[in-house]
C-alpha cells in the first residue's frame, strides 16, 4: 500500500440525466490514477453514477434545471471518500431505502448498489450554498 | 446507445450497443416494448453493452414482467461481463432468462 498517495479532485455537472456519462468519465479518469483492480474501479464508477442519478431523480425529481451538482473524490491513506453536493430538495433520510432485494420490481436498485459497493453512506445537511451533502466512503488497498 | 433489430420468424433479436443508463432507458423501452406487446419472443443481445446501471436493469425487469403478462418471453443473450456482474449484484440471475 502506498500511504503517501493522495487524490483530491472535484468537478461540477449540470443536474441532468445527460450529465451521467460525464460523471462516469470523470470518475474513470480519477480511478485511472489509482492502482486498484478494474472490477473495483467499475463498481466505484457505478456507485458514483447511481448517487448522481439519485440527485437527478429525487432531489430534483427529473425537473429541468441549470443547477449544478458537485462531486469530489478524495483518497488518502486507504480511505476513499466521495462527496456529492446539490441544491435540490432536502433529502428525507427516512425515505432513503433500497427495495427488498427479493421483491422483483423496477426501481430502488440504485441505492442497493451503492450500499453493496461502499462501506458507508452518510447524508448531511449541506453547508451553504448546498442543500444536500452525501458522503460515500470505502477502505481500499492500492 | 445504438441498436439493431432483426427478425427470425416470431423471434425479434435486439442488439444493443454502448452504455445503458437513465438517459437512454426511454429509448430502450420504445424499442423493446412494442415487440413484446406484439407477442414476439425477444432476444436481447447484450454483447456490446459496456455499462448498465440500475435504470437499465429496470428495463430488463419491466421487459421480463411485460413478456410474462402477455405470454411470451425475453431472453438475454451474449451478456457482457460488466452487465452480468450488475445482474448478479441485483440478484436477478435466477429471475431473468439468461440464454
Amino acid at each position: 500500500m502506498n500511504n503517501l498517495a493522495l487524490i483530491s479532485e472535484q468537478r461540477d455537472f449540470v443536474v441532468s440525466s445527460s450529465s451521467l456519462k460525464d460523471v462516469r468519465n470523470f470518475s474513470r479518469e480519477v480511478f485511472e490514477k489509482v492502482n486498484i483492480d478494474q472490477d473495483l474501479k467499475d463498481e466505484l464508477v457505478l456507485a458514483i453514477a447511481e448517487a448522481a442519478q439519485n440527485i437527478v431523480k429525487h432531489a430534483y425529481q427529473n425537473e429541468a434545471t441549470d443547477d449544478k451538482m458537485e462531486i469530489k473524490i478524495s483518497l488518502q491513506n486507504g480511505e476513499l471518500e466521495i462527496g456529492f453536493f446539490d441544491k435540490g430538495r432536502p433529502v428525507d433520510k427516512g425515505n432513503v431505502r433500497h427495495r427488498k432485494i427479493d421483491d422483483v420490481k423496477p426501481g430502488g436498485l440504485g441505492t442497493f448498489f451503492i450500499q453493496q459497493i461502499m462501506d458507508a453512506v452518510v447524508f448531511k445537511e449541506g453547508e451553504k450554498p448546498w442543500i444536500n451533502h452525501l458522503i460515500l466512503t470505502k477502505k481500499i488497498n492500492y | 446507445m445504438s441498436y439493431k433489430v432483426t427478425e427470425e420468424g416470431n423471434i425479434s433479436i435486439v442488439h444493443l450497443d454502448g452504455e445503458i443508463d437513465m438517459d437512454v432507458t426511454e429509448k430502450a423501452k420504445e424499442i423493446i416494448m412494442p415487440l413484446i406487446e406484439a407477442k414476439k419472443e425477444v432476444h436481447l443481445n447484450l454483447k456490446e453493452v459496456q455499462y448498465m446501471d440500475s435504470s437499465g436493469i429496470s428495463v430488463l425487469i419491466e421487459s421480463h414482467q411485460k413478456a410474462t403478462e402477455v405470454g411470451t418471453k425475453v431472453i438475454l443473450k451474449d451478456i457482457s461481463k460488466s452487465v452480468l456482474k450488475v445482474i448478479m449484484m441485483a440478484k436477478l440471475e435466477q429471475i431473468l432468462n439468461l440464454g
